[in-house]
């Protein structure tokens, strides 16, 4: 009978998720301007490992270049696929996803700012922060705006879903408001470089990046791993899991953080990487069923996979010039998703 | 159940700290009075129906029973403490709670969502851990439907998987004096003739055989006088009256609450109401 939930067992999910994800990341490391066949690959990777000094430019292109910019995909799509899991479970909407709180909205007009105005607003800041200017302002939009979110959804000393789903709209529309009028000023040098920054590019990949946002991103994977249980129960409504035991207001300001940290420091390093978040809890679910525990982490490793395929598209498609990764993110994933939602429309 | 802990059970019911009890409670919203100042005791060992017409206050007064709602004036007394001051997972170990209804988020499977149920013992699991749900399902009569979507069944069959969880959220003391508790909000409201007697019997040899309390919002009064040991009656936010439930369901106070003419039927030594609409009625 098709009502029946035949489901594959977690384990064989999360195994199939990870060697997606190792395939992935095998391909992106092979594939890009300067391509590295299979053998080179492994005599780097051999060299990098037994540490004997290469200086051959396979070894200079991936050690410096290609590694940590995979390296920060995986941290980009695990961020953004758990986050649109924590976000989906905590609003029990299948169509929220993380840059419905604020996140995306806060730090891409945060981008804009310093972009256009940050000459003249706040000339000094690049003398301290240097190159990493953009990226603080960013992190700290997208978290501003969410707190500003979260507190409009306040009442009674609760946060209440519903009010923070209609807060994020708005205040997500005064943003790309704000963004507006800043094209509007913006020199058309200004322009390119916001456009560049909304549609997202992992070209920015450094390894002090790199290891700054994998170390938010992996302390956002566990901490987010411990809601999978009470998301579980928050799926009967708020009171309900209230009686099972659930301290709910706790979940929902820990998902909120963990989100909000996580995208945010990744949104602040790479632009705006959208669909991911939206596009990868829910094949997970269609999958392997609606159960936390298998979404949250399979959502982090399909997540990773997907911004890996697409950014190998990206650079690799018009070579040696790099597509926008946001634009192939819907590429990659909407027809994966579209694929998933032919094969398992029933399970909606 | 031996006959030991039986009378154990029913040494406990006379003990303060054993019930559940409700002091002076008064809900109002803006200037609409929902409960006026109400005082009323359950029992553990029985089944207690809330009864009245629609919009009596059985709803909030329930909410207030479970801490779902904050009185306006008043407190909830559990088991000899203010119920604002337990710990909700604590009481979510003794006390299970199924609503009107309950709108389940995404493709949960039937078993997934009565292992839920589980939710609060996930640290000290029983000994029968692993097999509650389905005995549980297996007791609401939902054991062929445990691998079904929940949202491809009907309203009736949800009903008693949510019946399902809230008995494996409470299948096992928890600790030797433990009372437990069973709250059930109009719980027969979506099921057919069979099911209704079926729940509500499954409820009452719950009683009296674990000293379990259920507290159930019935609007069949037949049913509450068939099934439950003392009732409850609201109207208007006023309790009217409350004791055992076949001295308080008079067909004087039922024409007088309900507005239905009362005529009563023996059968099988129960007693039990034909209802006709009273003379004012077209």
């Amino acid at each position: 009978m098709s009502f029946l939930q035949t489901r594959p067992s977690a384990k064989w999910v999360l195994s199939v998720g990870l060697i997606l994800l190792a395939i992935s990341f095998i391909a992106g490391s092979a594939r890009g301007a300067y391509a590295i066949s299979p053998f080179e690959l492994l005599n780097v990777v051999w060299s990098a490992l037994s540490g004997a000094a290469d200086t051959s430019p396979q070894h200079m292109v991936f050690m410096n270049i290609r590694l940590p910019r995979l390296l920060l995909g995986v941290a980009a799509g695990a961020a953004l696929g758990l986050s649109g899991a924590l976000m989906q479970g905590l609003f029990r909407n299948p169509l929220a996803d993380p840059g419905l709180i604020g996140i995306s909205s806060g730090a891409a007009l945060a981008a804009g700012i310093t972009i256009v105005m940050g000459s003249v607003w706040f000339p000094d800041l690049p003398r301290t922060l240097g190159s990493w200017t953009l990226v603080v302002t960013a992190f700290t939009g997208s978290l501003a705006v969410t707190l500003l979110v979260y507190t409009l959804s306040q009442q009674d000393g609760a946060t209440r879903v519903t009010l923070m789903l209609l807060a994020g709209i708005a205040i997500n529309a005064l943003a790309g408001a704000g963004l507006g009028l800043l094209t509007f000023f913006a020199t058309d040098e200004q322009l390119r470089n916001i456009q560049f920054w909304l549609l997202g590019s992992l070209g920015g990949a450094r390894w002090s990046a790199v290891a700054l946002v994998g170390a938010v991103v992996l302390v956002a994977v566990c901490a987010g791993m411990s809601l999978a249980r009470p998301l579980n129960a928050i799926a009967l409504g708020e009171a309900q899991a209230a009686l099972l035991g659930v301290p709910v207001e706790r979940v929902k300001r820990y998902a909120v953080l963990v989100t909000a940290l996580a995208v945010g420091a990744v949104t602040a390093t790479t632009g705006i990487i959208g669909f991911i978040g939206l596009v990868a809890p829910h094949c997970v679910r269609m999958v392997a069923g609606p159960d936390h525990r298998v979404v949250l982490p399979g959502s982090a490793l399909l997540g990773a996979a997907l911004v890996l395929l697409a950014d190998s598209v990206a650079r690799t498609a018009v070579k040696p010039a790099e597509l926008p990764l946001g634009v192939l993110t819907a590429f990659v994933g909407v027809p994966f998703f579209l694929l998933l939602l032919r094969h398992f429309k029933s399970r909606l | 159940m031996n006959v030991r802990s039986l009378m154990d059970f029913q040494a406990l019911d006379t003990r303060a700290e054993t019930q559940l009890g409700v002091v002076e409670v008064k809900v109002v919203i803006g200037d609409k009075t929902l409960l006026a100042p109400i005082t009323c005791a359950f029992k553990p060992g029985q089944v207690t129906a809330i009864l009245g017409p629609n919009g009596a206050g059985k709803s909030t007064l329930m909410s207030v029973l479970t801490g779902q709602r904050q009185p306006t004036a008043g407190h909830v007394q559990w088991q000899g403490r203010a119920l604002q001051d337990c710990p909700t997972a604590e009481l979510a170990q003794v006390r299970a709670f199924v609503a009107q209804e309950t709108q389940v988020a995404f493709d949960f499977a039937v078993r997934e969502v009565v292992e839920l149920g589980r939710y609060p013992h996930r640290r000290q699991p029983s000994q029968q851990e692993v097999g509650i749900p389905m005995l549980a399902m297996q007791s609401t009569h939902v054991g062929d439907l445990a691998d079904r979507a929940l949202n491809t069944l009907s309203g009736g069959e949800k009903a008693r998987v949510h019946l399902a969880r809230a008995l494996a959220q409470v299948w096992e003391s928890t600790s030797p004096a433990g009372v437990r508790w069973l709250m059930l909000d109009e719980p027969t409201a979506a099921l057919d003739l069979q099911h209704q007697h079926r729940v509500l019997q499954l409820a009452r040899t719950w009683t009296q055989t674990q000293g379990i309390g259920v507290v159930a919002v019935l609007h069949d009064l037949n049913l509450a006088l068939r099934y439950s040991d003392t009732a409850l009656v609201l109207a208007d936010g006023q309790l009217l009256a409350q004791g055992a439930t076949s001295d308080i369901l008079t067909p004087e106070r039922i024409g007088q609450v309900w507005g239905v003419a009362a005529y009563p039927v023996s059968r099988g030594g129960f007693l039990q109401y034909v209802f006709e609409p009273s003379a004012w009625l077209p």
